[in-house]
């Protein structure tokens, strides 16, 4: 079954290749995705399928974040598909094989259980991802994709070195040198404590590199600035939660070698690091899209925290690998439907969105609203819960300084995205034509209610899969 | 053996320090090509019995490292008709200089960590360290594109050197899907490099400044 969810997007994308049409081509996107999310509610309520007997294994948080990237491709395929219909001047064979390739590369982060084939898998989303991101092969985007990937290659440079610590620490306690992550688990105890120390750190800034963790996030605003909408939604809640997963499995790791004082302040320090990094480029920020990546960043500084406080706190953060994603899809799609009526993504530009484009515009708003942690929408919960865990954890500090950086984050984030949706759009923007399609549209309303629905109730069988996943990380 | 490691291993030490000091781009890439033959000598020395896997590792390993990615980076070079580095962000003799500090940190580094009894003695886990500092400095003081691709190179040179210790721990999928990683990320890196000197007519990393905040 592993196999079949690992290959079969990588054979739609090379069957997509030899598709001569262009205008054609990128229908095959949803089908793909269709397939793929059924295959995924397939497995998820089969779990004597989730076990191989190879390296590829499905584990409590591996199945979160299967569940949030097949679904967030499923919504954004149908909307990349309408995308293309509008771009029908640019070629995109190259576009639709590596946006389904990197589906399938994605699995195999999210299936593989040996540090070293995961190492490979998440080194392939980032060559995968790069073309997606020349889209548009301006200069500026030639710039973003190239520092997209010197930053990423060399940041999972380090996380190849970091692997190579981890499994030298298993070497040195006296065991046979392994690195599938269940041994690891098992045999904790004997690792050598200076060689992990050494790997975590490595482990960290590589993945973290990877997830936009500041400092290493300098890729993600020109990466998310200048990519299509829709790519930069596929990164910033799909590749990102992947890096997130390995450091949740490292995490686990050193937790089991009884390293978690060491691990949780670090995790701390970078969290909020990254929250305060966030916060203060993104006041006064003049791009919209720009200012998405800076959300990014801030969230995934969200995401370390949570895991860094751990306990009580980790129900929240697995809760918010999912708000966080589904909230990123909207925000992200939406902002890519304001930025081609306006053709630009300056705030000198583009304001009155909320009438130039009504829906987009009120979806960008809502979107805000819900991903800086207003109720009732679904990051609400989740922040609330990180919140709730860091003080019943007694980390009053870290509780305190969260709290001023959200509010921090909502005046900088909330000036940038009034600006844009309020006023009367000028008058040569207001002549453009430009008609929201079905296409585009339907995708992030459906997403938007996701968002909403998780803020109101949150199923029983999610909450089995999340309670599953704060188990296993707790090594009960 | 553990002499003849080491010499191989100063050897690569003086590589680096060898490829930070020059500036034509086409001399740095034959010391990095040098430098891949010469870590494929690394396996026959630290294992007595090579098995048939390891064996396949090294010789798919110098194929890319020493042949395959030096002919995809001296095409690049011709294409764009660069010959040199003209200005570093710090000149040939301070970077030379940076990278011997390097090497004494790493050697120092090493030192605090506790090694295998096979390994005891050897200068691998300094070399590789101090190797990757190089890579580092080669990808921070270089404003080239090809440059920071060959410092790229060097870095994962020197996790590769790391690698050597656990050879027999990683399996010939594992270490293929590297090389793979490897090979693809440069040779996209020289795709998207042609792209940047046909659009900027200069393969400066400097010209690529408007996203700056």
């Amino acid at each position: 079954m592993a196999w079949v969810m690992i290959c079969f997007p990588l054979i739609m994308a090379a069957l997509t290749a030899v598709i001569p049409s262009n205008r054609t081509r990128p229908w095959l996107l949803p089908v793909t995705a269709v397939v793929h999310l059924a295959l995924v509610v397939f497995v998820l309520s089969r779990p004597d399928l989730m076990t191989t007997a190879t390296w590829l294994v499905l584990d409590p948080p591996g199945r979160i974040v299967l569940l949030v990237v097949s679904t967030l491709f499923f919504f954004c395929s149908f909307y990349a598909a309408g995308y293309l219909q509008y771009r029908q001047e640019r070629p995109n064979r190259v576009f639709c094989a590596c946006m389904q390739a990197f589906l399938g590369i994605m699995n195999l982060v999210v299936w593989s259980h040996h540090l070293g084939l995961m190492w490979v898998a998440i080194e392939a989303t980032t060559l995968a991802t790069a073309p997606l991101i020349y889209f548009n092969h301006t200069q500026r985007s030639i710039e973003a994709t190239w520092k997209y990937l010197i930053v990423g290659s060399v940041g999972i440079a380090l996380a190849l070195l970091g692997t190579f610590f981890l499994a030298y620490a298993s070497l040195q306690g006296g065991l046979e040198s392994t690195m599938t992550f269940e041994s690891l688990l098992q045999h904790a105890s004997q690792l050598s404590k200076p060689w992990l120390r050494a790997a975590f750190i490595l482990l960290l800034v590589g993945y973290g590199t990877k997830m936009g963790l500041a400092p290493m996030h300098t890729w993600k605003p020109e990466a998310y600035g200048e990519a299509p909408g829709v790519v930069g939604a596929m990164l910033a809640g799909g590749v990102t939660s992947c890096a997130f997963l390995a450091i949740l499995r490292i995490y686990n790791i050193c937790l089991a070698a009884g390293e978690h004082i060491y691990t949780s302040r670090l995790l701390i320090f970078m969290g909020l690091f990254s929250m305060a990094v966030a916060g203060l480029f993104m006041v006064g920020q003049r791009d919209f899209k720009r200012m998405l990546a800076y959300s990014s960043v801030e969230h995934m500084g969200i995401l370390a925290l949570g895991l860094g406080i751990g306990g009580p706190a980790l129900f929240g953060t697995m809760l918010h690998i999912i708000t966080n994603g589904m909230t990123k899809g909207v925000l992200f799609l939406s902002a890519g439907n304001i930025h081609r009526a306006y053709g630009s993504k300056s705030l000198d530009q583009v304001y009155g969105a909320i009438r130039k484009v009504p829906l987009s515009g009120s979806l960008f708003l809502a979107g805000f609203l819900a991903i800086t942690g207003s109720p009732p929408f679904g990051p609400f919960i989740s922040e609330f819960a990180i919140l709730n865990g860091a003080f019943g954890a007694g980390r009053f500090v870290a509780a305190g300084l969260f709290l001023f950086l959200l509010l921090v984050v909502f005046i900088g984030m909330g000036s940038t995205v009034l600006q844009v949706v309020q006023g009367t759009p000028s008058p040569e923007i207001a002549a453009k034509p430009y008609r929201e399609s079905i296409l585009t549209a339907a995708p992030v309303v459906a997403m938007m209610a996701i968002v909403l629905l998780t803020g109101l109730y949150i199923p029983a069988p999610l909450s089995t899969l999340i309670n599953d996943a704060v188990a296993f990380l707790e090594c009960r | 053996m553990t002499n003849l490691l080491n010499a191989v291993l100063v050897l690569l030490l003086v590589m680096n320090l060898a490829a930070l000091g020059t500036s034509r781009i086409l001399a740095v890439t034959h010391i990095v090509a040098a430098q891949g033959v010469l870590l494929g000598l690394i396996p026959l020395l630290v294992h007595e019995h090579l098995s048939i896997t390891v064996a396949l590792t090294v010789i798919a390993a110098v194929f890319i490292k020493a042949v395959v990615i030096p002919a995809i980076i001296i095409r690049a070079l011709r294409d764009a008709q660069i010959k040199r580095e003209v200005q570093p962000l710090i000149g040939l003799l301070p970077s030379i200089i940076l990278g011997a500090i390097a090497t004494a940190f790493a050697l120092l580094f090493a030192g605090q960590l506790p090694l295998a009894e096979d390994h005891e003695g050897t200068l691998i886990v300094p070399t590789a360290i101090s190797t990757v500092f190089v890579g580092f400095i080669f990808l921070v003081t270089r404003y080239k594109a090809i440059s920071q691709v060959i410092g790229y190179l060097i870095l994962e040179n020197g996790i590769f050197i790391f690698g050597m210790l656990l050879i027999e721990a990683m399996p010939l999928v594992v270490e293929l899907g590297v090389l793979l990683d490897l090979f693809v990320g440069i040779f996209v890196a020289c795709i998207i490099i042609n792209h940047i000197n046909q659009a900027f007519s200069s393969m400066d990393t400097r010209k690529l400044v408007s996203l700056k905040e």
